[in-house]
């Protein structure tokens, strides 16, 4: 038999079963999602209502785009600053030393926690915490929220900025030391302009990950389908509202959650495609 | 090569073979399917293992919640379904077949609350409408004081707390809150999930409970073994009768002391009976009357039924109490016996 063939026959046909997933899940969620743009159009994207009681059903889904966007994007700014200086520290400043090894396996080990135990960790810790500051009530809301989200994106950030920037060719650093250049010079000036659009990738495929986050939300954001009114207000997202509400969903609302998840895979897509266009247009 | 992949491709043949064969030769055992409410998911989980222990057959019950457990029955791919709102004529309409309820035990909802001294609190329907739409938002209001005298309450902020997920117990308490308060039926209604004013919500019966046990100031409604196992503070509710009513098992089964319609769709919620709980609910097992739909065989139709009329039977009610659940009443279990005697496969009753 010609190992070759068979080779590239199971190649062509891994590829091309990705292929029909993605459609599959595309066509389907369009579908589904029909119903419910056929009754409320486009004002299915901009009404705030959520009542499912029977006879006045009326579905809207920007709370819980709103909510999604706002936590993931609050997550983002307080993850950016947190892993970028552990990305550093652990692949530029203390390269190779033995702290450097043991804060690389932490965050390694931090990103394949369960997102339940972090939640978990939100409900038992975390939001206690937040409540004896008196900001809020009962700690249920966006900002509780974003933190989990924040906490739970920063190991995959991390991880993959570090890989990256380990990976800038040491030629250049040496050049840059040769001319005179101090540490921090070559490092802002070397280092991470040459690793800038692997680091800009991996914030995006962390907030890929928030986007999409269901379980430690759900435990913390207050599930509320409201559109959240402030830094402490409770709200809900895409993803939480889906995971909620399906088990008893029939009709037109479970049409409404399809076309929810519909939304969401297109603002996933539509983030992706920022940050590859990002990436090529700094690279 | 071709010859090993031959060799391979014939042993995974002949070990698949092996072990189907294996299956029906060893035992003919039905094993019975059956997915629906979560509310009485604690009473079915024991019950059922008891039913096996005793030598029934195996039941996998999958509490996926009511609506889905009604989609399951229609889609004809369970034995049975179980739901805590009975079908509407609708729905009735809707599935291939004719369908009948068969109650099983008296859930109830309780009014769990998280407040530092405030233990035995009396809650008036008036008050439980003006908390849960919002417009008593602090635990020393007035109205709230007035009604219990004897108990200091705290200068704090209600908090809410409500189901996030679409559930049975949403649908019995809006069902109550429906009839004793014309403003909640008109502007939130009675269903399994709601357009929620004020509060949070948790998800499933424990969300709800830990979220309670969890924050001081906060009020929900959750199932009472709930309630029960995370020791939360239950309120006295003012029932029908005027009277403040604890919940317990004794004035659950008080509420079901009404006329039974032969179909037994009825809802006990806001009973006018002196001694019953207001919130308080028959859970129900659906299934089709005629047994014989898809490939059924005449022995799971069979077991299907037995199973379901030993669930209404003494020793599956005494499960049902240690988990604090009511027991049915004669009427009802009078009734599940005259709509199980019912049941037919292929024409003939299934209970000889």
């Amino acid at each position: 038999m010609n190992g070759d063939r068979v080779t590239k026959a199971i190649l062509f046909g891994s590829s091309l079963a990705i292929l029909i997933l993605s459609a599959g899940i595309v066509v389907s969620l369009t579908g589904g999602a029909i119903p419910a743009f056929k009754e409320f159009g486009l004002g299915f994207i901009t009404s705030s209502t959520w009542n499912p009681t029977t006879g006045s059903e009326e579905y809207g889904a920007l709370p819980f785009i709103a909510g999604t966007v706002m936590t993931s994007l609050i997550a983002l700014i307080i993850c950016i600053p947190m892993a970028f200086s552990a990305s550093l520290f652990i692949a530029e400043y203390y390269r190779g030393t033995r702290m450097a090894g043991i804060l690389r396996s932490l965050v390694d080990m931090l990103a394949g926690v369960p997102s339940i135990v972090y939640g978990f960790w939100g409900f038992y810790a975390l939001r206690p915490l937040l409540v004896k500051t008196g900001l809020t009530d009962q700690g249920f809301g966006i900002f509780t929220a974003s933190v989990i989200l924040a906490i739970m994106i920063v190991p995959y950030a991390t991880s993959l900025s570090s890989e990256i920037i380990s990976m800038v060719p040491s030629e250049l650093k040496e050049a840059a030391y040769s001319l005179g250049a101090t540490r921090r010079e070559v490092i802002f000036n070397v280092v991470i302009p040459a690793a800038r659009s692997g680091i800009v990738a991996s914030f995006i495929l962390a907030l890929g990950r928030a986007l999409g986050e269901t379980m430690a939300v759900t435990m913390l954001i207050g599930n509320s389908n409201i559109i959240p009114t402030g830094l402490f207000s409770p709200g809900n997202t895409m993803a939480s509202v889906i995971a909620n509400q399906f088990g008893e969903a029939d009709g037109l609302k479970m049409s409404a959650l399809i076309a929810i998840g519909l939304l969401l895979f297109a603002i996933t897509a539509i983030v992706n495609a920022a940050g590859k266009f990002i990436i090529k247009r700094f690279a | 090569m071709k010859k090993l992949i031959f060799l391979l491709l014939v042993a995974v043949l002949a070990a698949s073979c092996g072990s189907g064969g294996g299956n029906t030769a060893k035992t003919k055992q039905v094993t019975l399917s059956a997915a629906g409410a979560t509310f009485p998911q604690p009473f079915y989980n024991l019950a059922f293992k008891k039913y096996n222990e005793e030598g029934g057959p195996v039941i996998n019950y999958g509490s996926i919640g009511s609506g889905a457990g009604i989609k399951s029955l229609r889609d004809q791919v369970v034995d049975f379904g179980a739901t805590d709102g009975y079908l509407s004529d609708a729905e009735l309409a809707e599935m291939p077949a004719e369908v009948i309820h068969i109650p099983t035990c008296i859930g109830a909802v309780v009014i769990g609350y998280n407040v530092p001294g405030a233990a035995g609190m009396k809650l008036t329907p008036a008050l439980l409408e003006g908390i849960f739409l919002g417009k008593i938002t602090k635990w020393n209001d007035k109205l709230l004081t007035d009604a219990n005298p004897g108990i200091s309450l705290p200068d704090m902020n209600i908090t809410v707390v409500y189901r996030s997920d679409g559930s049975g117990t949403t649908y019995i308490f809006s069902d109550y809150m429906s009839k004793v308060s014309p403003l909640w039926n008109e502007t939130l209604g009675t269903g399994k999930a709601l357009n929620w004013p004020v509060g949070i919500g948790g998800k499933g019966n424990p969300g709800v409970a830990g979220t309670i046990s969890q924050s001081e100031g906060s009020i929900g409604y959750i199932g009472f073994e709930y309630a029960n196992a995370q020791k939360i503070p239950m309120a006295l509710l003012q029932n029908g009768a005027g009277n403040y009513v604890e919940p317990t098992l004794e004035s659950f089964t008080a509420a079901a002391d009404v006329e039974m319609p032969a179909d037994t769709r009825v809802m006990i919620t806001n009973s006018q009976h002196p001694e019953a709980y207001p919130i308080t609910s028959f859970t129900w097992v659906i299934l089709y009357k005629e047994q014989s739909y898809r490939d059924r065989s005449e022995e799971t139709a069979s077991a299907t039924v037995t199973a379901i009329k030993w669930l209404t039977g003494d020793n599956a009610q005494a499960v049902a109490r240690s988990v604090h659940y009511a027991s049915l009443p004669q009427n009802a279990s009078d009734q599940a016996a005259i709509l199980l005697k019912s049941i037919t496969y292929n024409g003939s009753p299934v209970l000889k």
